[in-house]
This record gives C-alpha cells, sequence and structure tokens, in this order.
C-alpha cells in the first residue's frame, strides 16, 4: 500500500455529516464555520484563487477540473456585465448523495464556501440550483441562507466587509439533465433544460449571456476550510493530483452503506471494509463496483482488490471517480440487468436534443434488455459496442458518454456472461425442439 | 474583417475571422452534410450530421456549424472519424424514420433520402420496433407526419425567430421529443415556409398532398403579384396547370421566405377563370361570344365617341405592358381619363420618390428608427414586416405607429389613431419626433390606409414634411417609403397612368360615367373599388381580366385575359424594383396574352398600336420608360415636392386589408384561402358560421 493512512476526526472538513447535531447556524459556528470570514475575504480575489489552485482541489462534479483553475478564467476586468457563481446541486447522479448530507446537515459551511468563491471570481450574486426531490434540503438552506442575512454574513456587507453578495436558492424540477452545467443555466433562465453548444463556454456567456462559473456544493463546500487551513494542508491528503480529503457515498452489497469522508487515494477495499463493514458475505463474495456514479464504467472484483480510489487510478482502469458514488455488487447481481436498468435510465433523461443520444439510448436499452433474457445473438454484442461508440464522443453534451460508458464497462469485462446467457437460452431453445 | 488562413482537407484556405467552420467549408466548395443548420435560423448544433474533424482539438468529431474558425486551424471532412461520425449519424436518425418514401410528399427533395445515398451506411442494423408519433393538426396549410420527423426544429427556430409567433416547439424529451404546435393552426403570414425549411417528409404541404413528384414538375422562375413586394417565386407546374409555388432567392427582396398568399392562392388560378370572351345580351345576361363579336361590340360602343367620353382605369395585377400598351391607346383615342390608383390614393405620379419605398426592403436592415403610418405591415406585405422583425432582434431598430392598433410581430410604441398625432410628430410636438432626428438613419412607411382618404394628399405632404426635419432624406439614405398593397401601382405610376391634361380620375371618371359624360369604360383587371354606381350608369364597361370577379359583374363586354403566371410581364414592386414574371402555363380556354387583346382592339378601333410583337411592345416601352430595361434594379428616386399640404379630418387611419387571405381575384377564388379565411379571420373574430363541421 502506498502512503495512504485513515483520515483523523480533526481533519474532517464536514463535521456534522451525519446531522448529530443542529444544522443551525449557532450550532455550525460551534464547528467552527463563520470564523472570522472576514480575514479570509480580506485575503482578496487573487491570494484565494491562488490558494485553491495551490491546494490541488479538483472539482466533485464528476469530470474533476481543478477548481482553481476553472475559477480563474472569470475575467478579470469588471465590465458593464455582471459575473456570476452558480452551485449545481442538481445531484441526480444515481448511487450519489453526497450533496444532500451537506445541504442537509452542514448548509453554514457550504454557503460561507458560496461567498468565499463567488469573491474569488468577482460574482456578487450566487444561484444555487437545487435538484427538485430535494424539497427538505432546499428548505434548510432557505432556512440557512435567511439565518446568515439576518447575521449579516450575506447581504450588502458580508461579513461586515464591504463586499455585496446576494445568494439565491432555485428549485429545479428533477430532470437530470438539468445537472449537466449549461442545461442547468438554460433551466435557471426559465427555459427548457436543454444543454448548450460549447463554445462558448459558461465563463464566456453563462447565465443570462453573462461570465458564470458552475461548481459542484462539494467543490465550494470545502474552499473554506482550505482557505482556513492552507493549501499545504489539502494537498497532504492523497495522491499527487488527487489532493485532498472527499466525500464517499457507499451503497449497495455492503453491509453498512454510508457517506464517508476520507483522504483521497483511499484503496477501495480499504474504504469497504474500514467503513462498511465489508462486501456483503465478505470480500471473495463481490462481483463489481460501480466506482464513481452510474455513468462510469464499472469494475470487476480482480480489480477492486487493488484500486485506490482516486481519479488517476481509476482512469487507469477505464473507469472514472466520477462522484465518488461507490454502487457495489456481490455475486447474487445479474449485472448485465443491474446496466440495462442504468441504460433504461439514461434513455429516460436524453433531453432529446441532438441525434445521437435521443435515437442511441433508446437502441441501447432495447438491446440491453434482450441480452438480459439471452435473446439475442452473439454478433449483436459487437453490434451494440459499436453503436455505443457512435454515441460516445459525438453529442453536445456527456450524457450520451454516460449513457455509453455502463455498457462498454459491462462488454470489456462480461463479456463471457453475456455470451454464456445467449448460448444458455439457444442450447435450452434447441432443446425444447427436439423433445418434440 | 480580417482574414486568417486555415487548411481544410490539406488545402489553405483564406477565410474571414468569425465565420463558423461549416461556412468555410461551404466558401472552399467543400461539402458538408447537415439538417439543423439553416443560414437564416440561429444556430441549434443538434443533428449531428456536419461533424468535422479539427485540429487541434479534442480527439472527437466537432459539430462545424457552431465551431468557429481559428488560426492555423486544420479541418478534415473526409477523414475516417468524420465518415464514420457521418454514418454512425446517418444510422441513428434512420432508425426511427419510417421507409415510406414511396408515399411521401418529400420524395425525390428529400434531404435525408439524398444524404442517406450519399454518407449513409447501407442496411440497417436495428432490428427493435419503430418508433411512431401522432400527427399533430397546424392549421389548413401544413400537413403533418410526425414519425418522419428528425427532430432538426428548424420549424420551431423558424416560427420564433423569422415569424415572430412562438406557436410550434419542441415537447417532451428523449425519444419522447416530439414537435408540436399544442393542436392548434400556425397563426402566421409566413407559416408555411416550415414546409420548405423542414429536411424530410414530417411538414408537408396540405393543398399539394399527394399532387405530383417534383420531377414531374415544369420549374419557372417568376415573381409574385399577390401584394407590392415582388417576392421571388418558382412556379411548378405540369401540364397546363400551376401545382404549387416556392420562393426563390432574393436576399434583396424576400431573401427565401414567401407569404402564405403568394403559395397557396395558385389553385384560385383554376377556378372562377373568364376563358371565353363574353357580351351582355339584351336580357342583361352575359353570352359567350366570339372575340370578333366581342371586339366588334366594344368598336360599335367607341364609335363616334369623343376621347374625353372614353376613360380607362386599371387594376391591382396589370403588368407594366400592358398598363402601358392601354396607356397609349388612349392616348391615340385623346382620352384623358386615366386612372391606376383604383384605391383612390392621392399619389403624385410626377414624383417617383413620393410614390415608392425609397429605402429599399434590404435598407431596413440599416434603419435605427421607423414610423409607420397608416399600415397593417403584417397583413400589407409579410415579407416587409418579417426584414423590419429581423432588424428588431438586433435591437438597434425603435418603431413607433400611428394607425389601428395591431398585433405586430416586434414591441412598437403605439402613438395614436390618426392625423392629430401625425401632425405632432410633423411639428415637433411628439417626442418621437425627438427619437427620429436624433437616429442615425430614420425612416417612415406610409401605408395606402392613410393615402386613400379625401385628405391623403395632405397626409402625404405631413409625412413628407416629417422625413425632411428628421434627417430621412440624406446623401446615402432615403428614409421615405410608401407602401403599395398592389404589385401593378408602381410601374403603372412610372408609365404615367394618371389623368391627362383635364382628364377625370377615378372618383371623376365613376361621376362622369354617372351623369352620362363618360360613355365608355375600359377597366383592366379593376376589382378592388366598388364598381355599383359604374352599373347603374348608362356607360358602357368593358372588363379586361382572367377572373369572374367584382368588374365582370358590371361588365358590358368581357375580354379574358391572362394572369400573372400565364403571360411574360414586367412588374415593378413597391421599392420600385424592376422584376420579370414568366409565362408557366398557357391562358385557359380562347383567353389571350394581354397585350394582345390591347393590340387587337387598337386595330378593330382603327387605331392601330405601333407594335405588333410582344418584343417591339417592350422596346417602345423600355425606349420610352428607360429603367424598365434594367431587371432586378431598383432605381434611387430624386427627392422633389409632393403632396399638398393641408387641412387633414380627424378620422383614424384605417388599413386597407380586412382578410389577409383574400385582397385578389386569384385569391379570393382560392379554396384554400377560403379556408385560411376561415381558420385565421372568421373563427379567430367570432364570425364562424358554426356549420363548418
Amino acid at each position: 500500500m502506498p502512503d495512504w493512512s485513515p483520515l483523523q476526526d480533526e481533519d474532517r472538513i464536514f463535521k456534522n455529516l451525519y446531522g448529530y447535531h443542529s444544522w443551525n447556524l449557532e450550532s455550525a459556528k460551534k464547528r467552527g464555520a463563520w470564523d472570522n470570514t472576514k480575514a479570509l475575504i480580506d485575503l482578496g480575489r487573487d491570494k484565494i484563487v491562488e490558494i485553491v489552485k495551490a491546494s490541488g482541489l479538483r472539482g466533485r462534479g464528476g469530470a474533476g477540473f481543478p477548481t482553481g483553475l476553472k475559477w480563474s478564467f472569470m475575467p478579470k476586468a469588471t465590465s458593464d456585465k455582471p459575473s456570476y457563481l452558480v452551485v449545481n446541486a442538481d445531484e441526480s447522479e444515481p448511487g450519489t448523495c453526497k450533496d444532500r448530507e451537506i445541504m442537509r446537515n452542514d448548509p453554514h459551511t457550504f454557503i460561507e464556501g458560496c461567498l468565499l468563491a463567488s469573491i474569488a471570481m468577482g460574482a456578487h450574486h450566487c444561484y444555487v440550483y437545487i435538484r427538485g426531490e430535494y424539497r427538505y434540503e432546499y428548505n434548510i438552506l432557505e432556512k440557512a441562507v435567511a439565518e446568515a442575512y439576518e447575521a449579516g454574513l450575506v447581504g450588502p456587507k458580508a461579513c461586515g466587509s464591504d463586499y455585496p453578495f446576494d445568494i439565491y436558492i432555485h428549485h429545479g424540477a428533477g430532470a437530470y439533465i438539468c445537472g449537466e452545467e449549461t442545461a442547468l443555466l438554460e433551466s435557471l433562465e426559465g427555459k427548457k433544460g436543454q444543454p448548450r453548444l460549447k463554445p462558448p463556454f459558461p465563463a464566456m456567456a453563462g447565465l443570462y449571456g453573462c461570465p458564470t462559473t458552475v461548481n459542484n456544493v462539494e467543490s465550494i463546500a470545502v474552499a473554506p476550510a482550505i482557505l482556513r487551513r492552507g493549501a499545504e494542508w489539502f494537498l497532504g491528503f492523497g495522491r499527487e493530483n488527487n489532493a485532498g480529503t472527499k466525500l464517499f457515498c457507499v451503497s449497495g452489497h455492503v453491509e453498512k452503506p454510508c457517506n464517508v469522508e476520507e483522504a483521497m487515494s483511499i484503496p477501495l477495499k480499504e474504504l469497504l471494509e474500514r467503513h462498511c463493514g465489508g462486501v456483503r458475505g465478505g470480500w471473495d463474495n463481490l462481483k463489481a463496483v460501480i466506482p464513481g456514479g452510474s455513468s462510469v464504467p464499472l469494475l470487476p472484483k480482480d480489480i477492486c482488490d487493488t484500486v485506490l480510489m482516486d481519479f488517476d487510478a481509476l482512469k487507469e482502469q477505464k473507469s472514472g471517480l466520477g462522484t465518488a458514488a461507490v454502487i457495489v455488487m456481490d455475486q447474487s447481481t445479474d449485472v448485465i440487468k443491474a446496466i440495462a436498468r442504468l441504460s433504461y435510465f439514461y434513455k429516460h433523461e436524453s433531453c432529446g436534443q441532438c441525434t445521437p443520444c435521443r435515437e442511441g439510448t433508446g437502441w441501447m436499452w432495447r438491446v440491453m434488455e434482450r441480452l438480459v433474457k439471452g435473446q439475442a445473438e452473439i454478433e449483436e454484442i459487437d453490434t451494440l459496442l459499436e453503436v455505443t461508440k457512435q454515441v460516445e464522443g459525438h453529442t453536445i453534451c456527456a450524457l450520451g458518454d454516460a449513457a455509453a460508458w455502463p455498457i462498454q464497462g459491462l462488454v470489456r469485462h462480461f463479456r463471457d456472461e453475456i455470451e454464456d446467457r445467449i448460448k444458455n437460452r439457444t442450447r435450452v431453445a434447441v432443446g425444447a425442439v427436439a423433445a418434440e | 474583417m480580417a482574414t486568417i488562413t486555415i487548411k481544410i482537407n490539406g488545402q489553405e484556405q483564406e477565410v474571414e475571422q468569425g465565420m463558423t467552420v461549416l461556412q468555410a467549408c461551404e466558401q472552399a466548395g467543400v461539402e458538408v452534410p447537415r439538417f439543423c443548420y439553416h443560414e437564416r435560423l440561429s444556430v441549434a448544433g443538434n443533428c449531428r450530421m456536419c461533424l468535422v474533424e479539427v485540429k487541434p482539438g479534442p480527439p472527437k468529431p466537432a459539430a462545424s456549424c457552431a465551431l468557429p474558425v481559428a488560426p492555423n486551424q486544420e479541418i478534415f471532412t473526409e477523414s475516417e472519424m468524420v465518415v464514420k461520425a457521418r454514418k454512425g449519424v446517418m444510422e441513428f436518425l434512420l432508425i426511427n424514420h419510417p421507409l415510406d418514401c414511396p408515399i411521401c410528399d418529400q420524395g425525390g427533395e428529400c434531404d435525408l433520402q439524398d444524404q442517406a445515398m450519399a454518407f449513409g451506411r447501407d442496411g440497417s442494423r436495428y432490428t427493435e420496433n419503430k418508433r411512431a408519433v401522432k400527427d399533430k393538426y397546424m392549421g389548413p396549410l401544413i400537413n403533418t407526419i410526425m414519425t418522419r420527423c428528425i427532430h432538426c426544429t428548424r420549424c420551431v427556430r423558424f416560427v420564433a425567430e423569422v415569424a415572430g409567433a412562438e406557436e410550434i416547439g419542441l415537447l417532451n424529451r428523449g425519444e419522447n421529443a416530439e414537435i408540436s404546435s399544442l393542436e392548434q393552426a400556425v397563426d402566421s403570414e409566413l407559416s408555411a415556409n416550415v414546409i420548405d425549411l423542414c429536411p424530410v417528409g414530417a411538414l408537408t404541404s396540405k393543398p399539394y398532398q399527394y399532387n405530383a413528384r417534383p420531377w414531374e414538375l415544369k420549374k419557372t422562375e417568376s415573381v409574385d403579384v399577390m401584394d407590392a413586394v415582388g417576392s421571388n417565386i418558382r412556379v411548378d407546374a405540369r401540364g397546363n396547370e400551376v401545382l404549387r409555388i416556392l420562393p426563390r432567392l432574393n436576399e434583396d427582396v424576400n431573401e427565401e421566405w414567401i407569404s402564405d398568399k403568394t403559395r397557396y392562392a395558385c389553385d384560385g388560378l383554376r377556378r372562377q377563370r373568364l376563358d371565353k370572351p363574353y357580351i351582355r345580351g339584351m336580357d342583361g345576361k352575359l353570352k359567350p361570344a366570339s372575340w370578333q363579336d366581342a371586339m366588334a361590340a366594344v368598336a360599335k360602343a367607341a364609335n363616334g365617341l369623343k376621347g374625353e367620353q372614353i376613360a380607362a382605369l386599371t387594376g391591382d395585377q396589370a403588368c407594366v405592358e400592358s398598363v402601358y400598351s392601354l396607356k397609349k391607346l388612349m392616348d391615340l383615342m385623346g382620352s384623358p381619363n386615366l386612372d391606376c390608383r383604383q384605391d383612390g390614393a392621392k399619389l403624385d405620379a410626377g414624383v417617383r420618390a413620393g410614390y415608392i419605398f425609397n429605402t429599399t426592403i434590404a435598407g431596413i436592415e440599416q434603419a435605427d428608427a421607423l414610423l409607420i403610418v397608416g399600415a397593417n405591415i403584417r397583413w400589407e406585405a409579410p415579407i416587409i414586416n418579417a426584414r423590419i422583425r429581423k432588424r428588431w432582434l438586433t435591437g438597434a431598430l425603435q418603431v413607433a405607429t400611428i394607425g389601428e392598433q395591431i398585433k405586430t410581430t416586434y414591441d412598437s410604441d403605439y402613438l395614436g389613431a390618426g392625423p392629430e398625432t401625425l401632425s405632432a410628430v410633423a411639428d415637433g410636438s411628439h417626442p418621437f419626433a425627438e427619437i427620429l432626428k436624433s437616429a442615425e438613419n430614420p425612416m417612415i412607411i406610409v401605408g395606402q390606409g392613410a393615402l386613400t382618404r379625401k385628405d391623403g394628399a395632405a397626409v402625404l405632404a405631413a409625412a413628407k414634411k416629417i422625413a425632411d426635419i428628421s434627417g430621412m432624406i440624406k446623401e446615402d439614405w432615403n428614409g421615405f417609403n410608401v407602401l403599395h398593397t398592389a404589385a401593378s401601382r408602381v410601374g403603372a405610376l412610372d408609365v404615367g397612368f394618371v389623368p391627362g391634361d383635364k382628364g377625370a380620375d377615378r372618383d371623376g371618371i365613376l361621376a362622369g360615367a354617372a351623369t352620362g359624360a363618360i360613355k365608355l369604360v375600359y377597366l383592366l383587371g379593376t376589382d378592388e373599388m366598388d364598381l355599383a354606381p359604374l352599373k347603374d350608369s348608362g356607360a358602357f364597361v368593358v372588363y379586361h381580366g382572367h377572373h369572374g370577379d367584382k368588374g365582370a359583374h358590371v361588365a358590358d363586354v368581357i375580354f379574358p385575359g391572362a394572369a400573372y403566371t400565364e403571360k411574360n410581364a414586367t412588374y415593378v414592386n413597391t421599392e420600385g424594383r424592376v422584376q420579370l414574371a414568366r409565362r408557366a402555363t398557357f391562358p385557359p380556354g380562347e383567353a389571350k396574352d394581354d397585350w394582345a387583346i390591347i393590340r387587337a382592339l387598337s386595330e378593330t378601333l382603327g387605331k392601330p398600336l405601333p407594335w405588333i410583337s410582344f418584343d417591339e411592345l417592350r422596346m417602345a416601352m423600355r425606349g420610352a420608360h428607360p429603367h424598365l430595361a434594367r431587371i432586378d434594379d431598383a432605381e434611387p428616386a430624386s427627392w422633389a415636392d409632393f403632396g399638398t399640404p393641408g387641412a387633414m379630418d380627424a378620422a383614424a387611419f384605417t388599413t386597407p386589408i380586412e382578410n389577409f387571405y383574400m385582397t385578389d381575384p386569384i385569391s379570393r377564388a382560392s379554396e384554400t384561402m377560403a379556408e385560411c379565411t376561415q381558420t385565421f379571420v372568421l373563427d379567430r373574430n367570432g364570425k364562424g358560421t358554426g356549420t363548418h363541421g
């Protein structure tokens, strides 16, 4: 094992992840939120960006783009157009529930992050686009924002500085595609949630055509801790280029599914055994793991034995860290059926705007459904694989890729199982004919 | 604009910065297939057919319609990656597209068909069931077979952007996405352009449904006469029947749009036609007659009449050749009683700048302030309205209206209803006068609703004053515009078909007929005025036209002529642009070319016109009016004095068109236009009969 050691309690950023304490301002302050934020504001725009860049923080929404770099893309010169921070709280990736816990139990850490990130990009307005199904979290966030306004932490003189800052919570309507940053902006503008063409990127023309940065809730919420404790501290966790602590959402066939904050680059096996009570029926009962939310390719057990949970290690295995939503499947799982269910999800959530995704997701799902029953020819596996390649990389947004990858992962690692099912069915059918 | 150098398929190419890769490829003559991209609509980038490989760039193909060119870019349109991507997209488009080409009206002119041949796979690997989509109701013009839709959203973008009526949208998502108008007829005068835009057979022409295949049609390039815009059209005919009319590209006039009336009134060419001469018998009924008898009857009536006892009026669709012939004939007869302004507009034929659309239609795109006086442009000239909207969408044009309060497709300040407001702008006391003055390129559009009044000349003078004091007349800009509704009017004014010395105008002719001073009236397609006084008078009325409409009802002799699709003819549009209509079919039955009828009549009357062929007539006409030889040109007119300053009546300006879909004999005879009238005019105004199903 490389130099990985478990995260100590004093290094946890989300100290109320499990809701053992109240979410409210009084309680949050006791945990360290809003502690002399004015001093952080006084660091100034450039310094904040510099620290976040130095910390090696990569976006926690799935793509892993360096957050500090993203912030630095925002135009420096003040023009007649305002800059906006938009926070993507439309957490819809199946298996992912980390942002939900932040907003539910630690909203003030998050709101403080919104303020500091806005300063880093010269934005005076922040919109939080929260997933439609998160009604409870929406209510809490609204109340927390009201508390922050009342305490003067945000508002015309945020934290006693002369920086005016307003934050608005916008409740989405529950479409998966509205978690794609440009579709989110469309939806926020009151239009149908469909991804925009890029370029122009949001940093050039985003919300209402103004410079905009869209960040994930977790990326924003860790910012205050990084600024308080320094880039070095954050860099101290995880391997090179994969710094920091990370919330993992473990679900599926483990003894104790949970959300947990851990240091990056934790071995997958360690993660499951230390925090989740291990795989149901023991490690050897493991069949496959989807390591980063439904859209990344799954990994079979032999890879899971050793793989580290960070961006680069998982990419090496042709998968990805994604949202770090770990979906564990034991030997009882019909893995073909599991992926078919994901295909149905993507077919259902495709916005229908561009051709490959609109037509391809339906096609892939229908073939997957037949593969579940073995009602296919063996050659169709290759056709299916080719169809996924025809979708991947040919669409406006990444939903096409997200629909293609799980199937590619399945064929890569479980082709035998698919073929067996087809052969078995054929054999049964032939046998039945012979018996007549 | 600065040019940069890029490489397309290895060939260096100079392109303008700001172009898209697709435009650059087009400029280089490299074909890039596309479905959703259209030059005149916003970029959607959703069909993914125009994918190309770009270096430097990510290792995946990029949509060329949305990608700006950059220095040192290398573009590949035929690489393995691109060919594969196109095949993939084509396959996806076809998996849910029905294989009903043999019964599809788009067959033979279908982008999907053509591109499937050129860029698609040779077979299908899709074995699942195809999607079926319920057809949508979009009104009497647009036929929908939505299973064929490939979701390019051209129609959605057209109605939202060009037509300015957000009536079509994309409902639902994923493979359940459907184009819909929410079961409503698409209420726009330009709606049927979505049929041309649709790259597949999802939106096709309802009146033309199952009528013909494109390769059976003879295509004739011509111009439209349903309004004064002179939209460039292509007339598609099979045998002697005009089956459909399509727009033809002309950036200066109609770009590539035409109005629904232009497109669909053509079925009126087959109904109510005058296909033989008629003479009114002793019993007061019209009876078919031979040409000789009809001509002789007119000669008999004219026998012994002095010039001032004869009069002629021309209608809205008369071509310049026939108007010129008639004028020459009237000259030979010694008659000064001529008028081409059957609507009574107080226009001055002496000053050309005072009766044309000086700014030109394309010039609207330079304007930054616009005052509309007494015109419902949306109905009087939908194409000009679209151009105003196009300019307004850029945010640079401020519009104000005086006249009837109507629903425009752009924001417009409503200043007032009548001359009082006009005077206020003219004397500078109205705040909008300041806006006009401070504008770089201000313009005013005066509609016929403001000029056909008794005080029309005073209104014209007031409008001219506004033009003068707001700096509308500059060396390179003339912002004064008269919007005509009749295709023939400018041409007729150009050749001077107005009262001669001591001659009677329209009202004078009617009064003269009533008193008996005028004994013979020649109507050249005059159908839009109140002709009842002629019928009640003792005057002998000759109607020369193509439809059994108002004029024919009052006639003593009818000469059956040719409609605009049946003759070679010159028309001058409201801008003063000289354009040619060309013969697509022949006049029905015994009907003849208009110039030939007038020439024959001149012979019968013993005053032969000095030409014996159409070419000679044209030469004579162009000799007398040289600008008529400059085809497709809108000649700038010099500014002079016109109008008669004076008191104006307080009555509000009214619009001359009550029903956009029926404004002339052809559209009144059209079944399709009758259906549109029912759907868009009567039903909407609560005037439906309730017995129409």
